[in-house]
């Protein structure tokens, strides 16, 4: 398995809603804190070492 | 009670008055390290000398927890039974957060092994029992208060200086063991780097006496309500005797952690009451470290003087007994003449990877307990929170990851139909035998294990024949229906084969020798 990068949101603007309405009127450090805990839960949905390794990469580059 | 520190009688060494005769093996320190050397090499007929500059067992507890892989080396060393009966045998660890319990383990679920996943049992009681064991085998010469002042070699050889109460002598040898400890002063007489990393934390070890009824568990604490923002860890030895581990941080200062005046009211708040009586207290700053390699040509550096870990997964003690495991048997076939040098450097190489793994483990279970402010903390933090009620995180909780075995890179025979759990470079799995144990059959000599078939002789190994029980099937067949093992002196499985033939067998016997595998 390799990193998805192509589209593959099945609604790409409603998941952007939804993150942004995650953070909303939370602290910058309770947004950190949230996005540590949905950084943890994703990565073991995905599982794959070698698939997380690349989306570190990718994060890292910016 | 706490416990007799008896020193053991210093006597004049003959090399005062007259030169000795060259030694092939002179061991520096009696810890728990160097006694167990000079037994195993013992046991391999080889006799050697340990000098120790000081005259008493280990001072304080230090080493708590002994693994399996440690009791089953002890078994071989005369101390296995010693080491149970006064141990105290614990299996399951909890770990908590603030004030709840997030996640426990149970290290050995199956109990078809002679030896539990750990016992406790202080380090001054390992060392009593391994200088008992020493002073009744007449190949070992032990001798209290003679300072190793100065190492040198040359190509035949090594030359070490001893500084005595009665004055200085020298001692000629094939080989020189540095089992002389973290600060290890022959690392310093070779000009050798230790390289690595200090953890910048202070952790508060106290060993208390008290009447409790805490179970035979280990806990651990991120955050506890008693102990606010650190981590703290307290587990039971022998003696109603109780470990606790405080984080500090790294401001305190460990002149005034250490007074009892600021020990004892921590304490109180961990177990509740005062009554209790203060057996020891050391502050500790850990460190994570190891020589590049520890052959030096006759110069070897084993346990602590080779590699130092911090003590969250046990790693340090019980990665020490591997290397003697590693090095006894090895060391007796090169002083006998049946194997070549470079199976020594086979020793480096595994003991390298073993102290890497051990270095790996214990450095990441310290960065867990001590992150660094910003991103690390806040991962940290998030992981604790989330293990409350995420199955996942808790496996991402990490208070130490306890001393198991390494598998050494062997490149030995291999076929993928048995079991990963006895691959070539793993300790052979024991099972049970009759009324018996497989791993006390083991050990000491090459064996070939011809499971559920036929070998006949094998040149160079004895052959013990077995039958596929339920275990022996479960850890060394798989779905195969037989299998032949070549199992080390060190009880470490070198080879494997579905097609019993003896030709295979010996020559990867012969490859062991030569320094090949
Ligand atoms: C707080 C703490 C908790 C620990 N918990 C555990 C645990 O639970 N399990 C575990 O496996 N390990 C544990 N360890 C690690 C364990 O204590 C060490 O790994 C172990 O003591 C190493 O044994 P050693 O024989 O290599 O060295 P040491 O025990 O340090 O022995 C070295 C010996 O060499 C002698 N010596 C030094 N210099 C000279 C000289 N110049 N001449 C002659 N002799 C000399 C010393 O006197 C000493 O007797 C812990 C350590 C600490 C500090």
């Amino acid at each position: 398995m390799s990193l998805v990068t192509d589209p593959n949101l099945s609604d790409a603007d409603g998941f952007y809603a939804d993150l942004l309405a995650a953070h909303r009127e939370l602290s910058e450090a309770e947004s950190a804190a949230l996005n540590a805990r949905l950084v943890l839960i994703l990565a073991n949905h995905v599982g794959d070492r070698a698939v997380l390794a690349e989306a570190l990469r990718l994060a890292r580059v910016g | 009670m706490p416990y007799d520190y008896t020193p053991y009688p210093y006597v004049a060494p003959p090399g005062l008055s007259a030169p000795e005769a060259r030694k092939p093996v002179v061991i520096v320190g009696a810890g728990p390290i160097g006694l167990a050397m000079a037994i195993e090499l013992a046991n391999h007929g080889v006799p050697s000398v340990v000098l120790d500059d000081n005259d008493v067992v280990s001072v304080g507890s230090r080493a708590i927890c002994w693994s399996k892989r440690s009791i089953e080396i002890f078994d071989r060393l005369g101390i296995g039974d010693r080491s149970m009966e006064k141990g105290v045998t614990w299996t399951v660890g909890r770990t908590f957060h603030r004030d709840k319990e997030v996640f426990n383990f149970d290290l050995l679920p199956e109990t078809s092994y002679k030896r539990p996943a750990f016992i406790n049992l202080q380090q001054y009681y390992v060392e009593e029992y391994l200088i008992d064991r020493a002073q009744e085998i007449d190949l070992i010469d032990l001798r209290f208060k003679n300072r190793v002042a100065g190492v040198t070699q040359d190509v035949n050889g090594a030359r070490v200086q001893i500084d005595t109460p009665d004055g200085r002598y020298v001692l000629e040898a094939d080989y020189v063991l540095a089992c002389d400890g973290a600060k290890s002063p022959v690392r310093d007489m070779l000009g050798l780097d230790f390289e690595g990393v200090v953890f910048e934390e202070r952790f508060l070890i106290a060993d208390i006496e008290m009447e409790g009824d805490f179970p035979s568990e280990r806990w651990f604490w991120f955050e506890p309500p008693f102990h606010t923002g650190q981590s703290a860890l307290l587990h039971k030895q022998p003696d109603n005797i109780y470990r606790i581990d405080l984080q500090l941080g790294w401001e305190a200062d460990p002149e005034e952690e250490r007074k009892p005046e600021n020990v004892i009211p921590r304490i109180e708040k961990v177990v509740g009451h005062s009554q209790f009586r203060l057996d020891w207290v050391s502050v500790y700053t850990f460190q994570c470290r190891r020589l590049a390699k520890f052959v030096h040509d006759r110069v070897i550096f084993v346990g602590d003087s080779a590699h130092l870990v911090s003590p969250f997964g046990a790693r340090g003690g019980n990665g020490g007994l591997q290397d003697v495991d590693a090095l006894g048997w090895r060391l007796a076939a090169v002083l006998r003449g049946k194997a070549k040098p470079e199976v020594l450097e086979r020793f480096d190489l595994e003991r390298q990877h073993g102290a890497d793994e051990n270095i790996l483990n214990s450095s990441r279970a310290t960065r867990f307990m001590t992150p660094a402010p910003g991103a690390e903390r806040m991962f940290r933090d998030e992981v604790l929170r989330l293990a409350g009620s995420l199955p996942f995180a808790r496996t991402l909780v990490n208070s130490g990851r306890l001393s198991v075995p390494c598998v050494y890179p062997l490149e030995g025979p291999d076929t993928e139909a048995l079991p990963a759990m006895s691959r070539p470079g793993s300790v052979a799995p024991d099972a049970p035998l009759g009324a018996r144990w497989l791993i006390d059959r083991l050990g000491g000599r090459m064996i070939v294990l011809a499971i559920g078939c036929d070998i006949g002789p094998v040149d160079g190994a004895e052959v013990l024949q077995l039958e596929p029980t339920r275990e022996i099937r479960a850890r060394y067949l798989g779905e195969a229906d037989h299998a032949i093992y070549l199992i080390r002196p060190d009880q470490v499985v070198a080879g494997r084969w579905t097609m019993p033939d003896p030709a295979w067998v010996s020559a990867t016997i012969k490859d062991i020798w030569e320094g090949r595998a």
